[in-house]
């Protein structure tokens, strides 16, 4: 019924290659980007951007940068945090040097600074390998806290410590700071969001991504045939810290507004930010979005059936919260080791058939 | 001799003190992977809990109390006696040696064979979970733990360095107690390994599951008896520390204090961890000696990791381990 390839012909290479072969993919397609840009600006409030949409949007970014390093290149990284921070930290100093340049090239230029940190962070893993680099990408995560915590050069000297988002705008429309409308700081995040996850697909879709694939099943027999690990695994590092410092500058300064570099972007991030690429699926860009989703809903919805419904302190719901997110990795590890992304490639060929099956 | 090599060689001997504070975090980890070929992230988390379980069995302390009386309305929080030490500490390692069989029963017996970072990350699932659980259990404010340790300046050595260079050594009693302790406990664990029954086939399961299955070796058996070791270890690493520091969460980053040493030792080797723990202890205490205060201090965090990750670079298998041999 649904997702019928039957009379669906392909005529020519270019329609045969496409992102989404089939038609009614394609179409879901076009009405999921349909009602992002067209309906949800529209009928957003304050509550529902900083609750869910903007986390969502950005955690996405985070994840499929991470997953383009752990699942597509099998480089698994715990430095997600410090990348991050660099992401905030670039677009920070980059926001107050230059105040009339757009966003969008403040952003794109933090993704950028921070490509080049996460390639330096990435040289050992030619040397290391597993979880030895897991531990190694730690360094990173610890080096980069401590560095922004205490070299005040990188916050302007300012005396908290901390950094803040000063206001600025695209053409005209003020996208940080305290002014900024919901569906505006929605819409900006979106795009990034919306160009992330194309280039990301398509990436992964070319050669690049094949000798990421060939590098994670096994490196030594990818390098026999003839794929250079050590450009692989740095293009994966550059691209991955990218993504992941586009959305560090995302959260700080479209989100947050006012950072404090050991709380917001601690080894906590790096641990969120990988459980939402298992959960969601390692090896898919999909399941990083469905993993953002999972994991930004989850608090809020045990917070309003624990808090809200059932009337219990806060403090137990957030120790709940731990032993829920906690037993949920270790079950879709046993259970589903491909994640949520599995769980919809399984229900997609249920529905090929359905209702009908033979 | 100049004030400041004495200040330094008080710096190292801290240093080599914490040192053995990190080996012995760092000891079971070993032991887990040496087994199973796990790495354990959760050994933290089951050090954080051991200590937790240890203070509200001796202070009486009613488990679940918040979320009992959250549900039903009531206002237990004490059974209202009080424990002994080391009764307690029995009891803590039974509630230890259960936490291994559900471990073993309900985690690790379903990822048998899985890729190594595959259970990586199950046992950061695990910690998370544990923490959220030790929370629940017994509360997360900060607790004080006193199971009868001596604390505080050894005045003994004190006196004697007084006497030798003019300025007394600041030595805490915990840290050579804990040292005491650390060494016991390696000799043991060496010993338990060589020349018993269970720690011969703990080895024979380490170096091949099958053909250690094939001459009649319970696998399960020996995956619990060695989380239950290796929750021992953290029950002694939690007492440790949590008398030194109090028990509260960053009790459970000792975790990833102890990363580092095990990357510079090898994750096989148990003389590894023992050596790795005091480079580390030094290494730290005296960059932070000698470079922190250029640098803006608090070296401490990162420069462990830093120092492993340049090591490894040029020692892919630590100092200690076994020589990794990749085949195609």
């Amino acid at each position: 019924m649904f997702y019928r390839e039957a009379g669906d012909f392909k005529t020519s290479y270019v329609a045969d290659s496409q992102t989404f072969p089939i038609k009614f993919d394609r179409y879901r397609y076009y009405v999921v980007l349909a009602v992002a840009f067209g309906i949800i600006p529209f009928i957003i409030n304050d509550y529902w951007a900083n609750a869910l949409l903007l986390p969502f949007l950005i955690y996405a970014i985070a994840a499929i940068g991470l997953n383009i390093l752990v699942g597509y290149c099998g480089q698994v990284s715990l430095g997600t945090g410090g990348f991050m921070a660099v992401g905030a930290y670039a677009c920070y100093k980059l926001m107050t040097a230059f105040p009339d340049v757009s966003m969008f090239i403040h952003v794109i230029l933090a993704g950028g600074i921070t490509a080049i940190v996460g390639v330096l962070f990435g040289l050992p893993s030619l040397r290391i390998k597993g979880f030895y680099l897991a531990v190694a990408t730690l360094a990173a995560q610890f080096f980069l806290v401590w560095l922004f915590n205490r070299v005040p050069w990188f916050y302007n000297y300012s005396a908290s410590g901390q950094i803040n988002a000063p206001e600025r705008d695209v053409f005209g429309i003020i996208i940080t700071g305290p002014n900024a409308p919901a569906w505006a700081t929605y819409l900006f995040c979106l795009i990034f969001l919306t160009v992330c996850a194309i280039i990301a697909r398509n990436l992964t879709r070319g050669t690049t991504g094949r000798t990421w694939m060939a590098i994670r099943d096994m490196d030594i027999a990818a390098e026999i045939i003839g794929v250079n690990p050590l450009k692989a695994k740095l293009t994966a590092f550059a691209v991955s810290s990218f993504f992941v410092g586009v959305a560090g500058a995302l959260f700080f300064a479209v989100y947050l507004g006012a950072v404090e570099v050991g709380e917001v972007f601690g080894i906590q991030k790096s641990f969120l930010v990988l459980f939402m690429v298992i959960i969601g699926g390692l090896g898919s860009i999909f399941g990083s979005f469905a993993g953002a989703a999972f994991l930004v809903l989850l608090p809020v919805v045990l917070k309003v059936v624990g808090v809200d419904v059932l009337g219990w302190p806060t403090d137990i719901v957030a120790h709940l919260q731990l032993v829920v997110v906690g037993a949920l990795i270790i079950m879709f590890l046993i259970l589903e080791p491909h994640g949520l992304a599995q769980l919809w490639r399984v229900a997609k060929e249920k529905l090929r058939l359905w209702p009908f099956p033979h | 001799m100049p004030e400041q090599l004495v200040f330094a060689m008080e710096v190292i001997l801290n240093g080599l003190m914490a040192g053995v504070l990190y080996a012995l975090v760092a000891l079971g980890f070993v032991l887990i992977y040496k087994a199973s070929g796990i790495f354990n992230y959760a050994q933290g988390v089951m050090a954080l809990f051991a200590a937790m379980t240890l203070v509200g069995i001796m202070n009486g302390q009613v488990p679940f109390a918040h979320l009992i009386n959250a549900i039903f309305g009531t206002h237990i929080h004490y059974f209202g006696w009080n424990v002994p030490a080391l009764l307690a500490i029995i009891l803590t390692m039974g509630v230890m040696v259960l936490l291994a069989w559900c471990v073993q029963r309900f985690v690790m017996r379903h990822l048998v064979g899985q890729e190594p970072i595959i259970l990586f990350m199950a046992t950061i699932g695990l910690a998370y979970f544990l923490e959220g659980v030790a929370d629940l259990m017994w509360g997360s404010e900060i607790k004080t733990l006193d199971v009868g340790l001596p604390q505080g300046i050894n005045l003994w050595i004190d006196e004697t360095t007084f006497n030798i260079f003019d300025y007394g050594f600041f030595i805490d009693n915990l840290d050579i107690v804990a040292t005491i302790i650390a060494a016991l406990l390696v000799a043991a664990l060496v010993a338990f390994s060589q020349y018993t029954k269970q720690g011969r086939a703990m080895r024979a399961v380490a170096d091949d599951h099958q053909a250690a299955l094939s001459v009649g070796i319970s696998l399960n058996f020996i995956w619990v008896m060695v989380w239950s070791v290796a929750g021992f270890v953290a029950l002694v690493a939690g007492i440790m520390w949590g008398t030194k520091s109090g028990v509260q969460f960053s009790l459970s980053l000792i975790a990833l204090k102890a990363l580092p040493v095990l990357m510079l030792g090898g994750f096989t080797s148990i003389p590894g961890a023992i050596v790795g723990g005091l480079i580390i202890g030094v290494g730290e205490k005296l960059f932070e000696f000698a470079i922190g205060p250029l640098v803006g201090g608090a070296t401490e965090n990162w420069f462990a990791y830093v120092l492993a990750l340049i090591f490894l670079v040029f020692r892919p298998q630590g100092l200690f381990g076994e020589k990794i041999i990749e085949r195609v």
